[in-house]
């Protein structure tokens, strides 16, 4: 019986997520043979709980580009852009996203509809111009959402702080602005209940991505922040603000406290709990958590997990009485947040450091994505000015594996662990 | 008597040590590295043996270290050459903090504890600039041979400013500056400047505490002892054995293992 229990629960995040982002990927194809036009939205504020009253299939550009990498054809999307006249040193998700355009719309996982409308925020300089492409391309419109940022480190205002309010009614005005001009792309006309609706399930995503994350303080960690974590972050995009997401992530909780409960780690022997700061490289996913996991080092969290969520993980939860003024506070929140895991993560680190019990932090700047990179070699001073903590700085790329040299990963990586055992084995003889 | 003995394959050469159970070199032996990886480990460890005139089976434990760690079939286990250069360096110099290796292809700024451990460390990127490379390609343009560089380059008053320190371009650069009717030595001392300036950040990187030891192929180079004493405002220790010193590392974790003591990477499986 309790082997039944195990094999029914155990694993089920990952199966469902993969087949969640099949049927997926399945809608935006079918969308795109009915000439439907998609929604061209961004991991940082999607608003998908909004689009999705109006009838829009979700079209997210950074997922679509990943996928490449993953499935190791980024090097032909990226080879056409250049060609087509984007530099090496641009963002690989811009070029594998023009790549995609110029094949309309097909990639390995099915065929994504045309832009009928991008909406997206500020969180990332590059949303902005890469939206202009499409813009371009289409002549169809294009929206920033401009979520004002925390304007230093630690000054974060909160509901009845005088510039939260100013902030707040800003974002709520720019929402009522964008209403008109989606039911004039879609056709369909807004329903508050339905956007009453979809933020309930967001509201029950957070809470769970806010539950799964903290389940993963236990040890054994039950989950790798890095290569499962990243199935999970799929689905808190692509199903924000529907029934199938909440219900995932409900499911998601039962599976991480059943292994809890039991003792079941993502590794059989976890000796080293490791944080993960940047992007994942894509081009050599599997691989690149096996450097890791084969010296018995896990990820127990990772600021993607933060930021590429929206601000999800935060588990901030809309009031429904007012939903649009609800969505604007959650959108300030999640962008705001999101933006803080970029560029004022020091703090927020150290924190991780002790709630997750970590051995470690692992800095991954990445090549074609400045704006989450720069400044990571500072942030990395900062923390281990703060604490005597060992950290990692090793860099590659999301994208573009031209840029990704294993040998010299794996060397730096080595030498990490030799350094976490010298450490460990000091501190242990120190104790006597 | 116990010997351990420490082999690091490198992307140019290939060196040995063995060392006996008082820590002291007993030999040391260096190859080319070539094509085949694990003949020029093979080569080296023999030598050294011959040379020490110790027979195979007196050595307890070989740690294989450097690029080609992996390949070095007889050894027990591998260290990095991160882990090496920094234990080498302490036990020539003990009161070494921070560790400038300069290799063929890559140079790395290491910190370390007093005894011995890796506190941080930062290498170059993916590319060969500001490594011991740089100064072939310059070997080359100039038909000079390497170990000539240095003390010609010490000659040089008035350096040139070398904007490129791509390894690819450096010929080129070299080869306008000759254009262009500079004296040898001139460009030379320039060449050097500009690695110590790549190698000066990535120590500033880590942060530079005293006493700072080079260790490496490139040590040798008394131009690049001054250029980069200048660039870091501290005159590194020197060894007589700096371009061993990784093996010399892999050696002493080889003789932790025999004295019982736990090797860094005992617990990684054999083959990446």
């Amino acid at each position: 019986m309790a082997l039944e229990t195990n094999a029914a629960i155990v694993g089920r995040g990952n199966t469902d997520g993969a087949r969640l982002f099949r049927e997926w990927f399945d809608g935006l194809t079918r969308a795109a043979a009915e000439g439907r036009g998609g929604a061209y939205v961004f991991v940082m504020g999607s608003l998908g709980e909004l689009l999705r009253t109006f009838d829009l299939p979700l079209v997210f550009p950074e997922i679509n580009s990943l996928q490449t990498a993953v499935r190791h054809v980024a090097h032909e999307y990226l080879d056409q852009a250049e060609d087509y006249g984007y530099s090496p040193d641009i963002c690989g998700y811009v070029k594998a996203d023009v790549a995609t355009q110029l094949r309309k719309g097909a990639l390995p996982m099915g065929t994504i509809p045309k832009p009928a409308i991008a909406v997206y925020t500020n969180a990332c300089n590059t949303y902005i111009k890469w939206a202009e492409i499409w813009e371009r391309m289409y002549h169809v419109p294009i929206v920033t959402i401009d979520i004002p940022g925390t304007r230093s480190a630690g000054a974060q205002t909160w509901p009845g702080d005088p510039d939260f309010e100013n902030d707040r009614r800003y974002v709520a005005a720019q929402l009522r602005e964008l209403i008109p001009l989606l039911e004039r792309v879609s056709g369909v006309r807004f329903d508050i209940d339905r956007l009453r609706e979809n933020m309930k399930h967001a509201n029950t995503m957070s809470r769970g991505w806010q539950q799964v994350l903290e389940l993963n303080r236990a040890r054994p960690a039950p989950f790798n922040a890095l290569s499962d974590g990243t199935i999970y972050l799929g689905v808190a995009n692509a199903y924000r603000g529907t029934a199938a997401g909440a219900r995932y992530f409900e499911e998601l909780v039962e599976e991480m406290e059943y292994k809890v409960a039991k003792g079941i780690g993502n590794l059989t022997d976890e000796q080293y709990r490791l944080l993960f700061v940047g992007v994942p490289c894509y081009p050599i996913f599997r691989r690149f958590t096996e450097l890791f996991s084969g010296l018995k080092g896990s990820f127990v969290h990772s600021t993607y997990l933060w930021f590429a969520s929206g601000g999800t993980s935060s588990g901030y939860q809309c009031r429904l009485d007012d939903p649009l003024e609800g969505l604007a506070e959650g959108l300030l929140f999640g962008v705001r947040d999101a933006m803080d895991s970029m560029f004022f993560h020091t703090q927020p680190l150290l924190k991780m450091y002790e709630d997750y019990a970590a051995d470690g932090v692992v800095y991954h700047p990445i090549k074609s994505c400045r704006t989450v990179s720069t400044g990571l070699a500072d942030s990395r001073r900062a923390l281990m000015q703060a604490r005597d903590l060992p950290s990692l700085f090793i860099e590659s790329d999301m994208m573009d594996r031209r840029v990704v040299s294993e040998a010299q990963l794996k060397n730096r990586i080595d030498a990490f662990f030799e350094g976490l055992a010298t450490r460990r084995h000091q501190a242990a003889q120190s104790r006597g | 008597m116990a010997y351990a003995a420490g082999v690091d394959v490198g992307s140019t050469q290939t060196k040995a040590i063995v060392i006996d159970s008082a820590r002291r070199i007993v030999a040391r032996a260096l190859t080319e590295t070539g094509a085949n990886v694990t003949r020029a480990a093979e080569n080296a460890f023999q030598q050294a043996l011959a040379a020490a005139d110790v027979r195979e089976e007196e050595v307890e434990y070989v740690v294989g270290t450097g690029y080609g760690r992996y390949k070095v079939t007889f050894g027990n286990t591998q260290v990095t050459e991160i882990s090496c250069h920094g234990r080498g360096a302490v036990q020539m110099f003990p009161r070494t903090r921070t560790v400038i290796d300069m290799g063929g292809q890559d140079t790395k700024a290491i910190r370390v504890s007093a005894a011995g451990e890796i506190v941080d460390f930062c290498m170059n990127d993916k590319c060969a600039a500001g490594t011991g490379r740089f100064l072939g390609a310059a070997s080359a343009a100039l038909r000079i041979p390497l170990d000539q560089l240095g003390p010609v380059a010490l000659r040089g008053e008035r350096p040139v400013k070398i904007s490129t320190t791509c390894t690819v371009f450096a010929e080129s650069e070299v080869l306008s500056w000759l254009g262009k009717g500079k004296k040898m030595e001139d460009i030379l001392l320039g060449v050097h400047q500009s690695i110590a300036m790549r190698s000066g950040a990535l120590l500033r990187r880590v942060g530079i505490e005293e006493e700072v030891t080079f260790t490496g192929g490139v040590a040798r180079n008394v131009a690049m002892i001054e250029a980069l004493s200048q660039r870091i405002g501290v005159r590194p220790n020197v060894s007589e054995d700096s371009h061993f010193m990784g093996a010399l590392g892999a050696a002493l974790f080889a003789l932790d293992h025999i004295l019982g003591s736990r090797v860094p990477a005992e617990s990684r499986p054999a083959q990446p």
